[in-house]
Parts: structure tokens; C-alpha cells; sequence
């Protein structure tokens, strides 16, 4: 059955038939994309880029206990990755306890890994080296909290806090836009979190303390421009909250560090890359003052599209997986993530990671995408594109500045609107065939074959809980009560509650303890429900 | 539809508070089922002693988490508590969407709170001519308080009124524009007027722009004038949500009135005269196409209409004449 | 009240537990909307007793769950106990997310009546339950 092409990109784009000169006649080499390494950063942030050093090959390395994510990582490791990324079970992510009854029958689920107290986190990180191993932590809501565990596991062990590296993605915002993972309401949510920046930026200075997230705001269901804008806004809202809480831009904002996700349209992936660049270097420099060079570099980590597969024929994710990590790499990422193949069925395998890895190492090493840097830079297309997905993100800026700033819009819904808007559009374009997603509504195989699957071990959790019992019997519990005091105290007031946090972890408090006690002066959030 | 459904059996369930004989019976009058008739018959004695609150106002006011407290200060209270909660359905596809219930989170396991979502089912004014019935039906099972939740102000129909004994609208600062546009509505259909996030920018200009838009309505000597009264119902903790004392007191205030003024009987009055005009005309319109059935007049008066040989009045006038006035 | 109404069918759909990715549940709403259903959104974040509470008030004829992180196992059992103990035994339950094949008889042995793998196009969907509807 012959197909139209589909006229319209992801992000609604009109695509022409064919680009030519006449489509990127305004473009000036120096003002607009400039040599690599060089203002304002369209063909990516370092001047030597994949020639110096590919990009850091970052897979995710967590399974249900402490324990047993620590094995995964070390032998990561073992497989050449030089960076890991850690994510947490769902209680985790809450803010619950493991022992807690909301988390019962989730402890150590989607993969993550379940910390409640100090040893978890000691078990976790055992024999990493840290001085050389970047770790970032998927963290959000519970950031503070992972912080000072890590901090505590550090100094415990004698690394000083200055030489560690990696990254917390603390990424509040998109919490309310996108993943819902939130305690408290947004403005003491973000006041917590400039607390670890702060911290970060005085003790941790090669530590990145926030990782602003498109990908969750593209998961759930926003266009590539909506990922690109609504990521960008973000961005800007800690650069001018972390002014507030005090610090200087080129102070934290070199440490900034952005997340994006691969979208299926190869293309349209890149331009966004590109624009993402050139914007943050030109806001940075023209709107926020800031003068050191790294603090206009959009740095990224990228994950290949975890929602772009299918539960359809899953072999085929490897090829779409290949394809978005391909676009990923010529749009110039710095780290990245290559999902498995069976992620859209059930918690990868250790056969599907392994070969998610492989699959960064052949683009690295066999395809010869590397060799030169930048190698689209002056595509017609591409740089018309580029254009384009700019113009679109500054017409997004207009509107969200009109609803007063991120945080309004994120209470009077806005963010939330929008991505299900398109969600919904997206679905609608699905059913009725305008899109075409293979397997899915067009060349359709009846059946699945069976593949691996890997399950969390039921006797997991309750081991995990009794543990935790009796951690929370045998305590010191008139420190704890005098270290959650504390705690209240200091966030009732201006001053850092980082410190406080790390005493409190090594007195044992666990995780859900210390969240309880916050979500007492700051109150819970409950979303506006939007539809 | 399977088995006839016992209708006593329903309406015992009913009177010894079954929720789940209430629900069915709810999607009876939702449905327009012939059986509903009876159960109304048998279960309208039992009614009218309930409170009924009303809100209404445009979406995003913040109705439903306004009400989400107000159940709760009518729990303290040990009082039962019924919502209905109506919502627009779809002109094109007839579905709805029906969210709110969302917002009653709090109330989710109490069994002394019932909470029905509805669609509104191509009815103006936010209103489905169910309503009446649910709400008996809602009354019957046991509540003490029924709450009504409404989309309409602004509409050009506003049924709540005509239903609830004290009626809610439910504004913002940042409407403005649209309060300006209602002004003159505004004070028949409010016996209070919430002035809900009340936190945001623009509050004391819109707060004194109503109540310099009541100062300046004339009400005669003894009659309810509306009270406006600033709240805030969404905050993550307790210490952030305002004005809900306030707005009980008002309320009962309200209440107070009415049994003083004994317009309690008047509004009782009005409520079920306008319910015998729905019900009059639901029937009538029923009687009278069942009696044109199959004569073929149907089709005929309408194609006299279209093609200008007649017009709707005449033809109303005449089939009256027919089939009312001649049972005299 | 006049003309015979064709019944509408009601659908409560919901997430249950901790996990908060809410976009297929949003988009399944909307669609079967579309299709001329009433639908009752829950949300996030329920409980199986709360999900069946709210079926019950609100009459409905099918409830739908939308699982992401491997929950399925876990909270299907509960939200069956909790219809039989109320004998919903005339509402249609079923499941769409992300789970193995295998688990699909699984689940269905535990009580769901048509489970829905990501992926599945609304149509059938609404097909199912138009077809299914017990009522």
C-alpha cells in the first residue's frame, strides 16, 4: 500500500517536499551556529567534541535490593561503561519507606532500586570507586534526601566531597508538568531544591545538582517543540531561582546539565538539539549576565525513547533503538542511554541491556558517524529546522511569561494541558493510520513470541521491611527525634537544611521519616486534575 | 436489559440506605426508564426535608474542592452528605468526561458520603432534568445534605437555582471581565458569592468591585443580600485553606434566614412548580408525539413549516386543540 | 425522557498505587468519550478499596485499570476481592498497560475479564466493550 509522507513533523511542523538555498538565507555562520565549541553552541558545546572523547556511554545499572544493584553496576563497569545511572523503586521515588502501607507490593518495582536508610545507600555504592565513576542518580523529590546519603557514604569512607562527579536529576518542575512524583506543592518543593544546589555548589563543585528533564515531559506525551520549550523554561526558572537563593549565575549555572529524549522523527530529534544550544547559550548570556563561557553550554544526557516501543514484535526496538541513538549521536549528545528492547513488556533483561550497550559501542566504533564533527551542520533542512523549532520555543516562552513564570502555569495547569492535548493528538494520528508505527497499526503479525522476562523476587520486600524494622528498633530514638526537629526548624526558616539532612541520615532516619516530617510544615500537594 | 427489575425491592434497598440500590436507581432516571415513574411515586413521600446547596460557576473556579471541605465541616457535623456532581456531555459524540470526582478524594471511603458524577446529556443551563430525581433518590437513601456541583454561571439558563435552597457561585479574581459581563445575573442567582483564590493577584480589586456591585443593587426591606466571601480551598496544608469557617457560618446564615423569613415554603414553592413544568412538559411532549405516531401528521406539519404553508405556533395551537383541550 | 435513549455506557478508569504516568489512561479517556461513553476519571494514586467505592456510586458497567510498572500482579487480586465483596459481579474489569504475554493469563485467571497490551488501538477497545457490557 503506497503512503503519503507524512506532510506534518512531530511537533506539527509543515515539512516541504525538498529544502533548498533559499531556506536558510538569513542563517549567518558566526551568529547562528558558530564553530563547534564556540558561541552560541549549535554544533555542540566542545570544541573537539566525539574527536577527543566519545560520548560517556551511560546505562542504567539497578535491581530491586541495594545489593544487588550494586553487583549490576560493577559489572557495567566491568563492560566498559564509565558512567552509571541509578534509578529507585517507586516507594523510593514517593518518599515512602519500604515498611510503609502505600508501598506494599512495590518495594524494589520498575527495576528500581529500594533505599530507605544510610546502609542501603552503603550497599549500594560498596566498591565503586567514586573519584572515577560519575553516578547519576535518578532522583527528584527525594534529592535532598539522596544527597546527604551520598555525601554521609563519601565522607564515611574518606573520599573528600570535592572529586565527586555525576549527576541528581532534581528536577522538581517537571515533576508537576509531567511525572508526578511530588510531595509538597512547587515553591517549598523549589526552595529544597536550591538548598542542594547551594550545597552543591560550595562542596560538591563537580557534581552536577540538577539535570533539567525533557524526557518525562516528552513520555508524557509532548511534542519534540514542547520538549524543547517547556525543558528550556524550566531551565531558566532555576537559573533565576538559584539568583534568588543568593548564588551568582556563573556560580551554578555551569553545572547545569540538561536530559533530553530521542523522538522518533530522526531529523526533527537533531534540530532540537541544535536550538536547544543556541538558545540557552544566547538567554544565558543576553537575559541572565552571565559571562563565564561554560554557563552558556547546554550540556545533555540522552535516553533513547522508551515509550516508542512496542509490546508488538519486540525485536524490532533494537533497530528503532539504533536509529534514535544514531540521531542522538549527530545531534551531539554528551552522554546516553540506549533502552533495551523488551522495555515495552516488562523490566529489561540482562541479555537486552547488554545489547543496548553493544549498540552504542557500534555506532562508536564501526559506523564512522564520529570521524568529523557536526557533519549536518549546513544542511538545508536541518538548519531551516533548526530555525524553525526556535522560533516555536520563543513564541512557548511568550505564553508561559504571560501566565506570570513556570510555577503559575504549572498551578493553573497550563503544562499539564498541553501535553495531554498532545498525547491525545498523537493517539488520534495512531488510530487513524496518519502515523504509521510498525507492528502497531500497520504490517501486523499476529501472536508475540515469547521472550525473557525478569522478575523482582516476591521474598525481596519482606526481607526489606524486616530489615527495616529492626534498623528503626535498634537507633539512638532520642536522636532521631532531636534530628527531625531540626530539620523542621530549619526549613521554617532561610537557611540550609543540607547540613541537618546529613546528620539526620547517619543517625539512621530513613527516607520516609525525613519526607513525613517536611510534608508537615510544607503540606502536600494535590494537582489541579486536568483534562 | 435483562429481567424486569423489582421496583419494591429497589426502593426498600432505598429506604434502608443501599448505595448500591441507589446508584441503580440514579442510572434508572438517567436512562429515562418507564420504571422510574413508579419509584418516584413511591419514594417522593419520604422527601423535601434535605438541604440542597448549589455551586455553580465557570470551570477552574475551584467548585469541587470548595465542596471537598464543605462535606468535610458537614461531617464534623455527623451529617450525611450526598454530591451530584454534573458535567457537559460532548454535543458530537454524546460521551462526557466526568472528572471531579478526583477532587472529593478525601471523601473516598466514607460511607456517610455518596458522590455521583453525571453528564449533563444535552441539557442547558448545567442542569440535567434528572437531577430532581436523583436528588430525591439521593435523599431517600439516607442524606441529610445534598450538595449540587454545576457548570453554568454565565449561561443563559441557570437551573441551579430553581433546585438548591442556598445557592453558591463560585468566582475568581481573574474573572473579571466575566463578572462585569454577569452583573446583572449575578444577584438572582447567588445567595452567596465565593470569591475563591482568594490568594492570587487582583483579590481586594475584585472583591471590592463586588461588593460595590451589590451596594448599589437596591434589595427591599427584609430580604437575603448576598454575602461575598473570600476563600482559598487548594493548599498543601491545612494552614493554607481559608474562608471555609466563614463560608459555613454564611451558609447557615442563609439558612437561618429562609426558616425566619419563612421563605423556606416559598422556595419549596417555586422548586416544585418548576419541577411540575419540566415534568409537564416532558410528558405532554411525550403524549402528544405518541398520539401523532403513525398518522403521518408528524412529518406533515414539520415539511408545512419548512416549506412555509404553516408555522410552528399554528401547528401547536392546533394540535393542542386536539389533543389536550378535547380530554377537558 | 420521549425517545427511546440508547443506554450510555459508563466507564471508570484509573491508576492504582504509586506510579504516577497517567498519559495512556488520560488518552484512553478522551477516546472513549469520543466513542459517546460516559467516562468517570479517577486518576492517580488510588486504592483498590476506593476504586470500588467509586463504582459502586457510580453505577458503573466497566472499570478499567491502566498498570505501567509491573503492579498488575499485586493490586489485580485486591481490586477483585473487593467486587466480589461487593458483588459487582455485573461489571466488566479490565487492564491496558505494560506486561508480558504471559501474564495476560494470568491476569485473566485472577478476574479480568480483557486485558489490553500497550499499544492496542482504541477501536478495539471500544469494541470490546460495547460487546461486553453486562448490562
Amino acid at each position: 500500500m503506497a503512503k503519503e509522507t507524512p506532510t506534518k513533523n512531530l511537533s506539527g511542523f509543515n515539512i516541504k517536499p525538498c529544502y533548498g538555498p533559499e531556506d536558510i538565507s538569513q542563517l549567518d555562520y558566526r551568529n547562528d551556529l558558530g564553530q563547534p565549541g564556540k558561541y552560541p553552541f549549535t554544533r555542540g558545546v566542545h570544541k573537539t567534541m566525539y574527536l577527543g572523547r566519545p560520548w560517556t556511554i551511560r546505562q542504567l545499572g539497578s535491581l530491586d535490593s541495594p545489593s544487588t544493584a550494586n553487583e549490576r553496576i560493577l559489572q557495567l563497569i566491568q563492560m566498559g561503561a564509565t558512567g552509571v545511572s541509578i534509578c529507585f523503586d517507586l516507594p523510593t521515588i514517593m518518599g515512602r519507606d519500604s515498611d510503609d502501607p502505600l508501598a506494599r507490593g512495590e518495594v524494589g518495582s520498575c527495576g528500581g532500586v529500594a533505599i530507605d536508610s544510610l546502609s542501603d545507600m552503603r550497599s549500594l555504592l560498596k566498591d565503586i570507586p567514586l573519584e572515577e565513576i560519575s553516578i547519576n542518580f535518578v532522583s527528584n523529590s527525594q534529592s535532598s534526601v539522596i544527597l546527604a546519603m551520598f555525601a554521609a557514604v563519601a565522607q564515611e569512607r574518606g573520599t573528600p566531597l570535592q572529586v565527586l562527579t555525576g549527576t541528581m536529576q532534581n528536577d522538581i518542575l517537571k515533576e508537576y508538568q509531567a511525572q508526578k512524583s511530588y510531595y509538597f506543592p512547587p515553591r517549598p518543593s523549589m526552595r529544597v531544591s536550591m538548598d542542594t544546589v547551594r550545597f552543591c555548589t560550595e562542596h560538591l563543585p563537580l557534581f552536577n545538582p540538577i539535570s533539567i528533564s525533557g524526557y518525562h515531559i516528552a513520555s508524557a506525551g509532548a511534542t519534540p517543540v514542547q520538549e524543547l520549550a517547556f525543558t528550556l523554561a524550566n531551565g531558566f526558572t532555576y537559573v533565576e531561582e538559584g539568583v534568588k537563593a543568593g548564588l551568582s549565575v556563573d556560580n551554578f549555572a555551569p553545572r547545569l546539565s540538561f536530559f533530553f529524549k530521542v523522538n522518533n522523527d530522526f531529523f526533527e530529534n537533531i534540530a532540537k538539539y541544535r536550538a536547544a544550544r543556541r538558545i540557552w547559550a544566547r538567554t544565558l548570556r543576553h537575559k541572565y549576565g552571565a559571562k563565564d563561557p561554560r554557563s552558556w553550554r547546554f550540556r545533555v544526557h540522552t535516553q533513547t525513547s522508551g515509550s516508542s516501543l512496542t509490546a508488538q514484535q519486540p525485536e524490532k526496538n533494537i533497530m528503532r533503538v539504533t536509529l534514535q541513538a544514531l540521531s542522538a549521536v549527530l545531534a551531539g549528545t554528551q552522554s546516553l542511554h540506549t533502552n533495551s528492547f523488551d522495555e515495552g513488556i516488562s523490566i529489561p533483561t540482562p541479555r537486552s541491556e547488554k545489547l543496548a550497550l553493544r549498540t552504542q559501542q557500534i555506532i562508536a566504533h564501526e559506523s564512522g558517524v564520529i570521524n568529523t564533527i557536526d557533519p549536518l551542520a549546513g544542511s538545508y533542512y536541518v538548519e531551516a529546522l533548526t530555525d524553525r523549532m526556535e522560533a516555536e520555543c520563543n513564541r512557548y516562552f511568550e505564553e508561559i511569561e504571560g501566565l506570570g513564570g513556570v510555577i503559575p502555569a504549572i498551578e493553573t495547569g497550563f503544562f499539564q494541558r498541553a501535553i495531554a492535548d498532545s498525547a491525545y493528538r498523537y493517539q488520534r494520528e495512531i488510530e487513524e493510520k496518519k502515523r504509521i508505527i510498525v507492528g502497531l497499526n500497520e504490517f501486523v503479525e499476529e501472536g508475540n513470541a515469547p521472550i525473557d522476562v525478569r522478575r523482582p523476587d516476591p521474598a525481596f520486600e519482606e526481607e526489606k521491611v524486616a530489615s527495616l524494622v529492626s534498623l528503626k528498633r535498634d537507633r539512638d530514638q532520642g536522636l532521631v527525634k532531636t534530628c527531625l526537629n531540626e530539620i523542621t526548624e530549619v526549613i521554617k526558616g532561610p537557611d540550609n537544611v543540607m547540613s541537618a539532612l546529613i546528620k539526620a541520615v547517619k543517625a539512621q532516619i530513613t527516607l520516609g521519616e525525613i519526607i513525613g516530617a517536611m510534608k508537615e510544615v510544607f503540606g502536600e500537594y494535590r494537582e489541579e486534575s486536568i483534562y | 436489559m435483562s429481567n424486569r427489575p423489582d421496583i419494591n425491592e429497589m426502593v426498600q434497598r432505598l429506604f434502608s440506605g443501599d448505595r448500591r440500590a441507589a446508584a441503580r436507581l440514579i442510572t434508572w432516571v438517567e436512562d429515562g426508564m418507564e420504571e422510574t415513574h413508579e419509584v418516584m411515586r413511591q419514594i417522593y413521600p419520604r422527601t423535601g426535608k434535605a438541604i440542597i446547596l448549589g455551586i455553580t460557576g465557570s470551570g477552574g473556579a475551584g467548585k469541587s474542592t470548595l465542596a471537598d471541605h464543605l462535606i468535610r465541616k458537614l461531617r464534623e457535623q455527623d451529617k450525611t452528605v450526598g454530591v451530584g456532581l454534573v458535567d457537559p456531555s460532548s454535543p458530537f459524540s454524546g460521551g462526557a468526561f466526568l472528572g471531579d470526582r478526583i477532587r472529593l478524594q478525601s471523601h473516598s471511603q466514607d460511607a456517610g458520603v455518596y458522590i455521583r458524577s453525571m453528564a449533563s446529556r444535552g441539557y442547558l443551563g448545567g442542569l440535567s432534568r434528572a437531577t430532581y430525581d436523583v436528588i430525591r433518590i439521593i435523599e431517600a437513601m439516607g442524606a441529610d445534605v445534598i450538595i449540587v456541583e454545576t457548570l453554568g454561571a454565565g449561561q443563559d439558563e441557570i437551573d441551579v437555582i430553581h433546585i438548591a435552597h442556598t445557592c453558591l457561585l463560585v468566582v475568581t479574581p481573574g474573572m473579571g471581565d466575566d463578572i462585569q459581563a454577569m452583573k446583572a445575573g449575578i444577584m438572582e442567582i447567588a445567595d452567596i458569592i465565593v470569591l475563591n483564590k482568594a490568594d492570587l493577584e487582583g483579590t481586594n480589586a475584585c472583591l471590592r468591585h463586588l461588593q460595590s456591585t451589590l451596594a448599589a443593587a437596591s434589595f427591599k426591606e427584609g430580604k437575603w443580600v448576598p454575602r461575598v466571601i473570600p476563600t482559598v480551598s487548594v493548599g498543601g496544608k491545612p494552614q493554607d485553606i481559608q474562608g471555609i469557617d466563614e463560608l459555613t457560618s454564611a451558609i447557615e446564615e442563609h439558612q437561618d434566614h429562609l426558616q425566619k423569613t419563612n421563605s423556606v415554603d416559598q422556595i419549596k414553592f417555586e422548586r416544585v412548580e418548576h419541577e411540575l413544568g419540566l415534568i409537564f412538559k416532558d410528558q405532554l411532549q411525550k403524549l402528544i408525539f405518541k398520539g401523532l405516531k403513525g398518522t403521518g401528521k408528524k412529518k406533515k406539519y414539520i415539511n408545512n413549516i419548512i416549506q412555509g404553508k404553516n408555522d410552528p405556533y399554528s401547528v401547536v395551537e392546533e394540535v393542542l386543540k386536539t389533543y389536550v383541550r378535547t380530554k377537558e | 425522557m420521549v425517545e427511546m435513549k440508547k443506554k450510555k455506557i459508563k466507564v471508570l478508569v484509573t491508576k492504582v498505587g504509586l506510579d504516577g504516568h497517567d498519559r495512556g489512561v488520560k488518552v484512553v479517556a478522551s477516546l472513549l468519550k469520543e466513542a459517546g461513553m460516559e467516562v468517570i476519571y479517577l486518576g492517580m494514586f488510588q486504592t483498590p478499596g476506593g476504586i470500588v467505592k467509586a463504582a459502586i456510586d457510580e453505577d458503573v458497567d466497566v472499570i478499567g485499570v491502566s498498570y505501567l510498572s509491573g503492579e498488575h500482579l499485586v493490586f489485580t487480586p485486591k481490586i477483585v476481592t473487593e467486587m466480589k465483596k461487593n458483588h459487582l459481579d455485573d461489571v466488566l474489569l479490565v487492564a491496558g498497560g505494560t506486561f508480558p504475554v504471559e501474564d495476560i493469563p494470568t491476569l485473566e485467571e485472577m478476574g479480568i475479564h480483557k486485558v489490553f497490551r500497550a499499544g492496542s488501538l482504541t477501536d478495539t477497545i471500544v469494541q470490546y466493550i460495547r460487546q461486553n457490557v453486562k448490562r
